[in-house]
This record gives C-alpha cells, structure tokens and sequence, in this order.
C-alpha cells in the first residue's frame, strides 16, 4: 500500500522522465550500477597506472609519455599520491557501496519484499543524482591546479590541511556522497519496515534483504560523525581555524600561522568512526548476496538462518565500537588500546558464523556450478583469507609491526575485491536474467571467472609476504629503502598480475553489451528460485506485481521432502512446511 | 487522521510545557551566574538542565510518548552510539601517552 | 493470529506514516551529526590548557533572548500542528507564521551577534573557542534557515496540497513540526555548553 497514491497514468511518461529523471527503483537501481561500474573501471585504471611506478620505480609510464612531459614520461611523486588517494575514494565510496546498496539493493530489495516501489521514490531520485554530481566533483578535482587530493582516502590532517585545492574538492564531494547515503538508508529502512507484503514476517525475509537492513542503519548513523569532520576540515582549509592543527607547526621550516591548539588525532577519531563501519557497509551486502545464490544453486535452504540474522545484527552493532584498531600506533594508553582490541576479537566472531553457516549450506547440496555460484564459491575461501589476516592486526602487540604496511592493504583487498567484487559479480550474473530478461553466456562467464580468480590472488596474496617483509604504504619508490629491495620483484609479480586481472574483464564486459540487447528472451524464473522477485516478470513493470503479492512461508524451502518439484516459492499458495 | 496513536492535542499542557521550559531557561542561566568552582559539578548541572528541557520538548512536542515502538528502537540505537561516540575520544585524552 | 498493533513485525496500515519514520530516521542521522562536532569540542577542550569561560566573551543575555525565542517557536509550532489537525486552517497559519517570525528573529539576533564579534576583529581563525563556536553556532544557523524555508513552503504553495489531500498535508507538518523541535533540541544543549560553560 503506497502512502502517496500515485495512479497508475496510462499516457507514456516522456524519455527524460523516464529513464533520467525516474523515480522507479529499478531505473534508479540500473542508473546505480552503470555509474558505479564505470567508477570501478576508472579507479581501476588509476592503480594499474600507479602499479607501474612500483614496479619499474621511475622508469617512463609506456603511453603517457604526454601526461608528464616535464618528468620526462615519469610518473611525478605528487600525481602518485593523487592515484593512490583517488583509487582508494573511487572504489569504496562511487564504486563498491553505490553498487552493493544502490544498483543491488534500490533494484532487488523492494522486489523481494513485495513492494511496488520504495517508501519515498523521489528521494530515491535525489539520492541518485546527489551521488552522480558527487562523483562529477571528484573526477573534475583531476583538472584543478594541484590535482587530486593527494593526502590518502583517510585524508589525515595536517598534511590533508595544507594540500591542494584537490581536498578540498574531495571534501565537498565528500558531502554530497554522504547526503546520497543518508537519504538512501532513511528510504531503505523505511521500505523494508514499513512496506513488507502480507505475510512477510521479518523472519520470512530473504537474507539479502537483512544485509541491507543493517547495512542502511550503518550508513544513517555511521556517516554524520565523517560529515561533521568534514566541515571542521574544510573550515580548518577556507577559514582558518585550527582544529586539527596542533600549535607549533613547522611546515619545511616556515612555522605555520595559525592559531594552532587542535589535534590532528581528533580527525581520526571521527573518520574511523565511520569508516569501520563503511567497511562492513562494504562486506554484508556481499554476503547477502552470496547467500541467495548460494541457496538457490544448490537446492537446499539456508541452514542455520536465524543464526546468520542475528550474527548480522550483532555484527552491525559491533561495528560501531571497534574504530580504534585503525589507531593502535597514535599512542593511545593500554586501557583504550586493550579495549578495542578485545572489542575487534569479538566482532570476528560473528563473521565466523556467516562463513561456517554459508559453507554448511554447500554440504549436501545439488551444486549447479552456474557463473554466478562459482563466484559465490570463491567468496568463501577469500573472505576467509581476508579475515584471518585481520586477526594479527586486531592484536595490538602484532599491529605494530603490520600497521600501515602493505600487509594491510593485502589483507582488506581480500575482504574487498576477491571476496566483495565476487560477489557483486556473482550478483550480476544471477539477476541479469531478472533485470533484462535475458542470459548472460555462461562460457565467456567461466573464461571471465578463473583467470580473475588467479589475478586476484596473484596480486593480493603476494602482498601480504610484501608488507610482512616491513614496506610501509603509499611509498613513491619502495626501493630506497634497503629492507624493500630484496622483495622489490614482488611487485613485478603484483603489477602484471593486476593487468592480467584487468583483461580478464574483457569477457565479463563483452557478456554484459551482447546479451542485453540479444534476441534470446528467457521466462521469469529461470534459476527455479523460491523469492519473491523471480514472481515478477523479467523486467518487472511499473509497480512491479500485477497484485500485490501475499507470502506463506519462508524463503529457502528448496528440496521440501514430498513436494513434486524442488523449490517451493513464497508466494505461491499450498501446504507450507 | 494520519496519527493514529491518539495525539489529542491539549493546549493546556502545551502551555505547561513552555512555562516549564522557561524557569528552567532562567535556572540554566542563574546557575551560571553562580560561578561554581568545581567544573565537573558545573557541566553536570548545566547537562542536567539541558537534558530536562530536551525530554519536555521531545516528550510532549515531538509526542515521544507513547509513540511507536519502531521509533523508540531507532531512538534507543542513535542514544548508544551518540554516547560511545562523545565518551571515548574523551577517556582517550585521559589515556593517552603523550598529552 | 493476533495483530497486536505495537509489535515490530506487523505494522498495521496507517498506524506509522512513511514520512514520520523517515523525518525520525532522519533526525537520528542529525543527531550524530551534532554528536560529533560535540564530541570534537569535548576532545579540543580537554586537551587545551586554558579555555575562555562562554560568559567571558559571549553576549548571555542575547542568547538567553534566542532561546526563548526558539522555545517559543516550537510552541507555536505544535500549536500550529494542533490547529491543522483540527482543521482550523486560520488558526494554523497565524500560528506558522509566529513560528516563522520567532525563527528569524533568532537569525536576526544571531547576524547581531556574529558582525558584533567580526568588528572585535574575532574571527573562526582567532583561536579554537571562536573557530567551535562560529562552527556549531553556523551549522545550526543553516538548520534553521532549512527550517525556515519548509515553514515558508507550507506557509504559502504548499498549502494548496489541504484542498486535495487533508491527511497528507497533515502529515507533513507534522514532520516539519519534528524538524522544528529538533532544531529547537540542539540549541537547547548549544546554548550552555557554549555561552554558559
């Protein structure tokens, strides 16, 4: 039941209304994934250039000979950093998340709960082109004098302080995501609360829609605290106060003249804050989607639900008290450094049960080893590998030694790329089907799939031996320093292993344009999958059911003993289990 | 009506309210004049005012009572992290190595 | 199957408007807005070595006038929402309006304050006190100005929704009311910490 009644106008809306101003969640929700998908391709670009200079330190860059013509076709130490602040801005905030909550979770979500659109479809609208010029900010700060901002995509003051124009950019762009954010996760909690079909309990819903539940809460209460050191960031830059400038400092020798008095720990605090929670806001759409198609390529429900549902909530409201483990060197005393510790132990455990109960499910299985249950696979063991190597960081003792090395860039990338990516692709591949009513070639998924898999791990597990032999991060040229050179050849290892990755993406990108516009229609339900958005037709129409859909059981009732077929979907009426 | 949880709206106790809220605005300024010297005891006294005054104003004219319980869980979560949020970089001050 | 009407699960039709769990949800994310540039002044404070007393350089008695200016304003507001809810559109406007009024006066009184401290030659950039206190004083500022302008809104154009749809616009002042009060809450707890403390 909609709120605002908009009756159904039977004259066409006109294109712009249709499709660039829409307020369907299915228009905004592919407006969504095409611009994040070209963020990540961008920020992609920008590592695979910066993966150069480390592996061949000032060497000229092949084919950009033009963009650094006063460093003689060498990459200057200033652009660098902007790749390396860049990268990291782009995946996370215009890539990863407007993919995982905005293309996945605007598309899907009201679909699976039997709702004909979200609680507020124009805000739904605003979020999406507040996001959109956030991201014209950020690609524009490219071109102002300066660059980019160069100061890492934690931005740590003092250095972020005094750096280019290109911060600044980033921080008012900053805004303009986070406003996205905020207006998506009052829409998202609204929508699953409020707008659920008859019958749909809360323990009826499909696990996916509980990962962006927890998720939209993360994002409401987590991005304030980052929006707030904005602003104190930018009137630290604009309108010179102090509040992350400590008194006395000396810039290459001139003292700085300002009033000094703040504290640039101040900064961290309030940015940790949100971004440990962001990284969970990272992870738990992933896992919501690795459960659906885990569940439904191998037709048996979902074991231990109610587990995993309250491990996510747990796991949600954990996140909030663990920031500080970014902040183990900026000597803080035992008291707090033991408390974050534990704290971060603590939140391990839930991710344990996620996995184990996702593994468990596979156990007996059916297995279609589909393109989208292959990268669900992987995600297991990648994670896996992500999280285990957390754990030596959540220690404090072993922190030392691993803090701001390449190991921990070694260790996140494997939460994210080999374990979120994969399951967003896992995602794409799996609701293809339902968004253009067609299929995407299996065999070029299967030639997209296993080189990634190799890539990935060729790139990242290297990496950890790299940071545990002590390279710090973010160096321009590791090879200064002595303890760096006996290992420098990992890097060539890395760097051709991140280009191998980038052309395994060709079969990924050749699937995706010639299957959306191919002649091969497929019917609704292809995967035989039991919720509710395999209901709809492929695409779903305006509004989305024809009657509002009414729901008598749960979500994962696969192989239900006497039943004639293998799955049993939720809406459908009869003898439930 | 749209409210359903019953907001019959009682002028009186609206007017109550505001009464109240103003001898407790004089109270938050009076005490001040007081100069107490201990700053603990002054910022507990002046949080305590401020905190009655908030619970007026959101109790009775934001109608928190007997509101939905889906408010009250968003409310009790937002109260949690406010206060992990305001409490620990404070404690850190105090815990840090180097002042 | 019992549907009590105040579980978590089964929200009954109507029982909870859309747009009031959104403004609420809303407001929460306001909430750890403030919360953090609190939280940072706590920080600041504890850790500088001396820090001016607010009555040693702010104007009380200007502040005092404000609060009760807001104080006000949020009554007129939820005397505006009782009218409306009444139906008595008449009423409601002369109460919207009050509300809009004791709102700028609140501006007035801020510009008062702020160009009195710029022609001291004070500035955000003079020292942590001032750069905290334009800070929050200014982010609340354009919480009010937004305030200001939803009032306005419904004040004049968007009143026209009552004709065709009474419940709606109901509904909608109510989540401007929220709004309202809130902005009200945060000056509420600015107003000591900052003049008083």
């Amino acid at each position: 039941m909609t709120q605002e009644s908009h009756h159904e106008s039977h004259h066409e809306l006109p294109f712009w209304r249709k499709y660039i101003f829409s307020v369907d969640h299915k228009v905004i929700g592919i407006q969504y994934g095409i611009t994040s998908l070209l963020f990540l391709f961008f920020g992609f670009t920008l590592i695979m250039m910066l993966r150069w200079q480390l592996a061949y330190p000032n060497q000229p860059v092949p084919g950009f000979g033009w963009l650094f013509k006063e460093t003689m076709g060498i990459m200057p130490p200033e652009f660098y950093n902007q790749l390396g602040a860049m990268h990291g801005t782009i995946m996370v905030f215009l890539g990863v998340v407007p993919l995982a909550v905005g293309a996945f979770g605007n598309y899907v979500m009201p679909l699976q709960i039997g709702a004909p659109d979200m609680a507020f479809p124009k805000l739904n609208m605003i979020s999406y082109w507040v996001y959109f010029v956030g991201g014209v900010l950020m690609l524009a700060s490219f071109f102002v004098p300066g660059g980019a901002a160069s100061s890492g995509w934690t931005s740590y003051p003092p250095l972020s302080v005094i750096a280019t124009t290109g911060q600044t950019m980033w921080l008012v762009s900053m805004v303009f995501l986070i406003t996205s954010s905020l207006l998506g996760s009052v829409n998202f909690i609204t929508t699953i609360t409020l707008m659920r079909a008859k019958g749909l309990d809360f323990f009826r819903l499909p696990f996916f829609v509980w990962a962006q539940f927890v998720t939209a809460f993360l994002l409401l209460l987590a991005f304030p605290p980052l929006e707030g050191a904005a602003i104190l960031q930018l009137m630290d830059r604009l309108a010179g106060t102090s509040f992350f400038l400590p008194s006395g400092l000396v810039i290459s020798g001139t003292p700085l003249n300002v009033s000094g008095g703040g504290n640039a720990v101040l900064w961290q605090h309030l940015f940790w804050f949100l971004a440990h929670p962001e990284v969970y806001v990272l992870i738990l759409p992933a896992m919501g989607i690795v459960a659906e198609v885990i569940v439904v390529n191998s037709r048996k429900p979902l074991y231990g639900y109610k587990s995993l549902v309250y491990s996510v909530l747990f796991l949600g409201f954990m996140s909030f008290v663990v920031w500080a483990h970014h902040m183990f060197l900026t000597g803080m005393g035992t008291f707090l450094s033991n408390f974050f510790m534990v704290t971060t132990m603590i939140i391990s455990i839930p991710s344990v049960i996620v996995l184990t109960v996702l593994v468990i499910t596979l156990w007996g299985g059916s297995i279609r080893f589909t393109t989208p249950m292959l990268f669900a696979i992987a995600f297991l063991p990648m994670f896996g590998i992500g999280g285990l190597t957390g754990l030596p960081l959540g220690f404090n003792a072993t922190d030392i030694h691993l803090h701001d090395t390449y190991y921990v860039i070694g260790h996140f990338h494997y939460v994210v790329a080999p374990g979120t990516i994969f399951a967003l692709f896992a995602g794409i591949y799996h609701w293809f089907p339902k968004v253009t009513g067609r299929k995407m070639c299996e065999i070029l998924g299967k030639i997209h799939f296993w080189p990634s898999l190799l890539f990935m791990n060729g790139i990242f597990f290297t990496m950890l031996f790299y940071g545990a032999a002590g390279v710090q991060r973010r160096l321009y040229d590791p090879t200064v320093y002595t303890h760096a050179q006996p290992v420098q050849w990992l890097n060539v290892v890395m760097s051709y292993s991140a280009w191998g990755l980038a052309i395994s993406q060709i079969p990924f990108m050749i699937n995706l344009f010639k299957n959306v516009f191919s002649r091969k229609k497929i019917h609704e339900n292809p995967w035989e999958a039991t919720t509710l958005e395999w209901a709809a037709s492929s695409p779903p129409p305006h509004g989305n059911f024809a009657t509002a859909p009414q729901v008598f059981r749960g979500p994962y009732e696969y192989s239900v003993p006497g039943h004639a077929q293998d799955f049993f979907p939720q809406h459908l009426e009869g003898t439930h289990s | 009506m749209t409210t359903t949880t019953s907001h019959h709206p009682s002028i009186k106790k609206y007017l109550a309210v505001f009464g109240a809220l103003l001898i407790l605005t004089g109270a938050t300024v009076g005490v001040s004049y007081l100069h107490i010297g201990s700053i603990v005891i002054t910022v507990g006294i002046a949080l305590l005012i401020a905190a009655a005054k908030g619970s007026l104003v959101a109790a009775f004219f934001m109608h928190l009572m007997g509101e939905h319980k889906w408010i009250y869980l968003v409310l009790a979560l937002t109260a949690f992290f406010f206060l992990v949020m305001l409490l620990v970089p404070f404690i850190s001050h105090f815990n840090d190595y180097r002042i | 199957m019992t549907s009590h009407t105040t579980t978590l699960d089964t929200v009954q039709p109507g029982e909870l408007p859309y747009a009031k769990l959104g403004t609420w949800l809303f407001l929460a994310s306001e909430v750890m807005l403030f919360g953090s540039l609190f939280s940072a002044y706590i920080l600041l404070r504890a850790g500088s070595a001396t820090w001016p007393h607010g009555w040693q350089l702010l104007n009380i008695k200007l502040a005092t006038l404000n609060t009760v200016f807001l104080i006000t304003s949020s009554v007129t507001m939820v005397l505006a929402y009782a009218k409306i809810q009444n139906g008595e559109i008449g009423k409601f406007r002369l109460f919207l309006a009050l509300t809009i009024l004791l709102g700028s006066a609140f501006l007035v009184v801020k510009y008062f304050e702020y160009s009195h401290k710029f022609h001291e030659g004070h500035f955000p950039s003079t020292n942590l006190f001032y750069a905290t206190y334009f800070t929050m004083t200014g982010l609340h500022v354009l919480h009010v100005i937004g305030g200001l302008l939803v009032n306005l809104y419904f004040l004049f154009p968007g009143l026209k929704l009552y004709e065709s749809s009474p419940e709606q616009f109901v509904g909608r002042i109510e989540c401007s009311g929220l709004y309202w009060h809130f902005v009200d809450l945060v000056w509420i707890f600015l107003f000591p910490v900052l003049y008083l403390l």
